[in-house]
């Protein structure tokens, strides 16, 4: 069985980075397994721009952004292997992957990166009443089939969710020639990003109906219509607004999953919130010497930050190579960090804990808040002594927010046993 | 097309394709005529995929009879088709000492057709069986022969086996007419000769791809079965769709039940199931709303909603956010309730498979053998030497031990590359779905015989790949690749730049 120091799990912008942080801080032999035919991951089918502001201070498509980290990983000599899907990781590491050309192959590592990514939520999860026509998709494979096999799904269209991609798919199929003709969320606010609202919708006269959904889709072969309803508060439809649209094709974009059948199979510790495996400050899950970074852990609106995690992820695995991989019952024990709870307003937090050692560094948590809140903040407390205080004019689902705590403010925590998140004093929307 | 045959079965549901797989034994010219573009497309495709263990139908009625010999034929099936069939077992709950006497009764009728194994448990001893049971549940009848198996499973392994013993298969060929035939009017004299005493001058069937000629027909054509009987018949039947709705859920490490859970019928209705699939999904459904369509296959939320308070009734903790898909079937519910089979009244060489809904599914390879074999008799028929009971399926790349697998890619690269990666089925599975006997021509085709696009994700991250392979294998441009059959491309709007 062939050794590798690291084995990354995904070659999409997380695993690409992860690996590439790792080689920088010292790792020796490097394997990405990625099962699409390339690596670059989702990017390569988001060929809008917008990418890599923060990175790299441009704007790149999609394709760009993952491009820089894909000749970066080839000069780098870290090894890639395409067409290949993981199929069990062991909680010794060890990692068992079919392809073509090797059949079936097991690899042990000392450290194993988790960079899976994620799914999309599917129909089914929505029980949306009606027939089962063809002719729905979810906004992702629409845009695989339109910007990579260079195929039209449709003539006209509605968009049930106004997640990122639905919003960016809304602007996509109108430039193929595809009439848009609204897109309808179930919520009062919008899923995806302010920016993408004015780029995709507005810029094109696509209407947005908030509190709308889908209550029946026509059509027994193709589908032939759609009818939509205003919701109450309960996102119960309201009697009397149904309204039928008449057209060809229905995108989803109700929502993304991260693709953990992996780490459940593992049995590391998730949780309920993100879909993803609870990390410590290090990006590190409970069980030794195996770490998860970007969709994975939890779903982001913005590469950036997935590189951004998934560079501390890299580093983590080869420091953890360098200093611990011969003593595993000590990372076992790392149970006895501290939670970081999510107070009020917040849905969760990314990392979950910080582990009791502590590196002496800054941890950057990144989390979302469960509603639209406006003219608050975000507070960080342990016990009554509030460590961070930030205004925010606007704060949303939609967007991931993130802050920044010192080696000194998360001593603090460790000492008194707790860290509280939470938002304060805002008008709810 | 055209042609003249000694048998023609008019539908290629799962009656229809156990009857096609029976009569292939014998040295009869059987031709299967099929309305939609593949077998297992109607009534058969939704359904409990219950192996019921025959406690349910009045005595003495083909129900009973036919549900009883098929439970017992399956396992043998199973294995000379290689279909997925598991005897699970299944539990009629019951909530009150008031709703004894329904499940003793159940009880009773199961002795008295002939069920083995039958016995009323306490409420804490069925929740020994499957700790999930409510607390409310106070006793239920144990039926231990019955099970579950995959419908298409096993419709399209009796539809292949059959073909490959020399059945004709002829698909998107809807018959719009069933004549029969004068003496005199025979064209072929031979047919005529053969005929008499049995079907007279047979049968002509005229189809919207052309006319045939029979000795006998089958009529297996679920909820139109009345139309074709009654176009010969002198003693008509009539057929009403009854629609049923199910919730499919998510495979999970740790099922939910493991056995199939029935509501005894009570103060609640008939209340509805809850059972592991073979793939180790969780099905519940159905429920039972009488309509007029017979094409109206719709979820209703109202309905979906009924499933799940029915549902929580029998069973604890339903991991409901795990829903993966909803859809409706239509069972051919015929005026008597009970399943019209034989020779129709007034029509001599018409063979009746009628009003096959619970438990069609389970009785059709006892339909099966037992049509085959009144036919048989009529045409004088003999057993052929070189009838081959055996069909292989498509290899399970995912499920092999992983020295298998690890041989079988070696062999044959393409079981090494994945495109369904929720059921992890390979582009070798999908391409052999499409390539084998009877194969696939769609996307449906493709997730019944391979699970492709069945998973969690619902075809999100396959449907390009499944596209590609279907479009490479059946020499067709993507845009005319089809969900399933004519009306339902996929792609609309001609193709990009």
């Amino acid at each position: 069985m062939k050794e590798y120091e690291i084995v990354v799990i995904g070659g999409g912008p997380a695993g690409l980075a992860a690996a590439l942080e790792a080689r920088e801080n010292g790792a020796g032999e490097i394997l990405i397994l990625e099962r699409d035919v390339r690596t670059g991951g989702i990017l390569n089918q988001c060929i809008h721009n917008g990418f890599g502001l923060h990175t790299f201070q441009e704007e790149l498509t999609g394709p760009e952004y993952a491009d820089r980290f894909v000749q970066q990983v080839r000069k780098a000599g870290i090894e890639t292997r395409c067409g290949s899907m993981v199929i069990r990781v062991g909680r010794d590491r060890t990692v068992t992957y079919v392809n073509r050309e090797e059949g079936l192959t097991q690899v042990r590592a000392k450290a194993v990166i988790l960079a899976m990514g994620c799914r999309e939520r599917p129909r089914g999860a929505l029980n949306i009443p009606g027939y089962r026509p063809a002719g729905i998709y979810s906004a992702g494979t629409a845009q695989r089939l339109v910007n990579l096999e260079g195929v039209c799904v449709g003539k006209k269209a509605v968009i049930l969710g106004s997640g990122d991609i639905g919003l960016i798919m809304a602007r996509r199929l109108t430039l193929e020639g595809t009439k848009v003709l609204a897109v309808a969320e179930v919520m009062p606010y919008s899923g995806g990003l302010k920016r993408n609202i004015v780029q995709c919708l507005d810029d094109f006269g696509i209407p947005l109906l908030l509190n709308h959904t889908v209550v029946e889709i026509l059509g027994k072969k193709r589908v032939e219509g759609v009818v939509l309803a205003r919701v109450d508060e309960n996102r119960k439809p309201v009697p009397g607004t149904q309204r039928l649209l008449e057209c060809d094709t229905l995108l989803l974009s109700v929502g993304l999953l991260p693709e953990n059948e992996l780490t459940r199979e593992l049995g590391a510790d998730m949780d309920r919130a993100t879909g993803g495996p609870c990390v410590n400050q290090r990006m590190e899950t409970r069980i030794p010497g195996i770490f998860a970074c970007g969709n994975v852990l939890h779903v982001h609106d913005l590469v950036d930050y997935v590189s951004q995690e998934a560079a501390l992820a890299g580093k983590e695995a080869a420091l953890w190579i360098r200093e611990e991989s011969g003593r595993e019952t000590k990372a076992d024990c790392r149970g006895e960090g501290i939670f970081l709870q999510a107070g009020r307003g917040i849905r969760y937090t990314v990392p979950q804990r910080l582990d009791s050692a502590g590196n002496g560094g800054n941890v950057t948590v990144r989390f979302r808040v469960d509603g639209v809140y406006q003219d608050s903040s975000i507070a960080v407390y342990s016990k009554d002594c509030c460590l961070v205080r930030k205004k925010k004019r606007v704060l949303s689902p939609g967007e991931m927010e993130q802050l920044v705590l010192t080696a000194q403010q998360q001593d603090l925590c460790r000492r008194q046993g707790e860290i509280r998140i939470c938002v304060e004093t805002g008008r709810e929307q | 097309m055209g042609g003249k045959y000694d048998v023609v079965i008019i539908g290629g549901g799962v009656t229809g394709a156990a009857i096609a797989r029976e009569l292939s034994r014998y040295d009869l010219k059987t031709c299967l005529l099929e309305r939609e573009e593949d077998v297992c497309s109607g009534t058969s495709k939704a359904n409990s995929a219950i192996v019921h263990a025959g406690y349910d139908a009045k005595p003495g009625t083909n129900k009973a009879r036919m549900n009883v010999e098929g439970n017992r034929m399956m396992e043998e099936l199973s294995r000379e088709l290689d279909f997925e069939f598991q005897r699970n077992g299944s539990l009629v709950v019951c909530f009150g000492p008031e709703e004894l006497p329904a499940l003793e009764r159940l009880l009773e009728q199961g002795k008295q057709n002939g069920v083995e194994g039958l016995s009323i448990i306490s409420g804490e001893e069925a929740r020994k069986m499957e700790p999930n049971l409510r607390e409310e549940v106070y006793a239920a009848l144990h039926a231990p022969s019955g099970g579950i198996v995959c419908p298409f499973g096993l419709t399209i392994a009796l539809a292949e086996n059959a073909c490959d013993n020399g059945v004709e298969f002829r698909f998107n060929t809807e018959v719009t007419e069933v004549k029969r035939l004068e003496d005199k009017e025979t064209e072929d004299k031979e047919t005529a000769d053969k005929g008499a005493g049995t079907a007279g001058g047979g049968y002509r069937i005229r189809t919207l791809r052309g006319d045939l000629e029979t000795r006998f027909v089958v009529n297996a054509a679920g909820l139109y079965a009345d139309v074709f009987h009654n176009m010969v018949s002198s003693k008509p039947i009539s057929i009403s769709p009854r629609r049923g709705s199910y919730w499919l859920l998510d495979k999970e490490s740790a099922p939910c039940v493991n056995h199939t859970v029935f509501q005894v019928p009570g103060r609640f209705g008939k209340g509805v199931l809850v059972t592991p699939t073979v793939h180790g999904n969780l099905l519940l459904g159905p429920t039972a709303v009488d309509i007029d369509d017979k094409e109206d296959t719709r979820t209703t939320a109202g309905e979906l909603e009924d499933i799940r308070k029915k549902a929580s009734r029998s069973v604890r903790d339903i991991p409901f956010s795990r829903v993966i898909t909803s859809f409706a079937g239509l069972r051919a519910r015929e005026e008597g309730d009970d399943f019209v089979l034989g020779k129709a009244p007034g029509a001599p060489g018409f063979f009746d498979a009628a009003g096959i809904d619970s438990p069609g599914l389970t009785a059709a390879p006892a339909i099966g053998r037992f049509l085959a074999g009144q036919i048989a008799r009529a045409a004088g028929a003999k057993e052929k030497a070189d009838f081959n009971p055996y069909r292989k399926g498509i290899v399970k790349a995912a499920a092999l031990p992983l020295q298998d697998r690890a041989k079988l890619i070696q062999k044959d690269p393409a079981y090494g590359t994945i495109v369904c990666r929720c059921e992890q089925i390979s582009e070798g599975e999908i391409r052999d779905a499409v390539t084998r006997t009877l194969g696939a021509k769609s996307m449906d085709g493709i997730k019944r015989r391979v699970r492709a696009g069945m998973g969690r994700c619902q075809a999100g991250f396959c449907t390009p790949g499944v596209m590609e392979i279907l479009a490479r294998k059946l020499g067709l441009p993507p845009e005319e690749i089809c969900k399933n059959g004519d009306g339902s491309r996929l792609l609309e709007g001609g193709m990009g730049q």
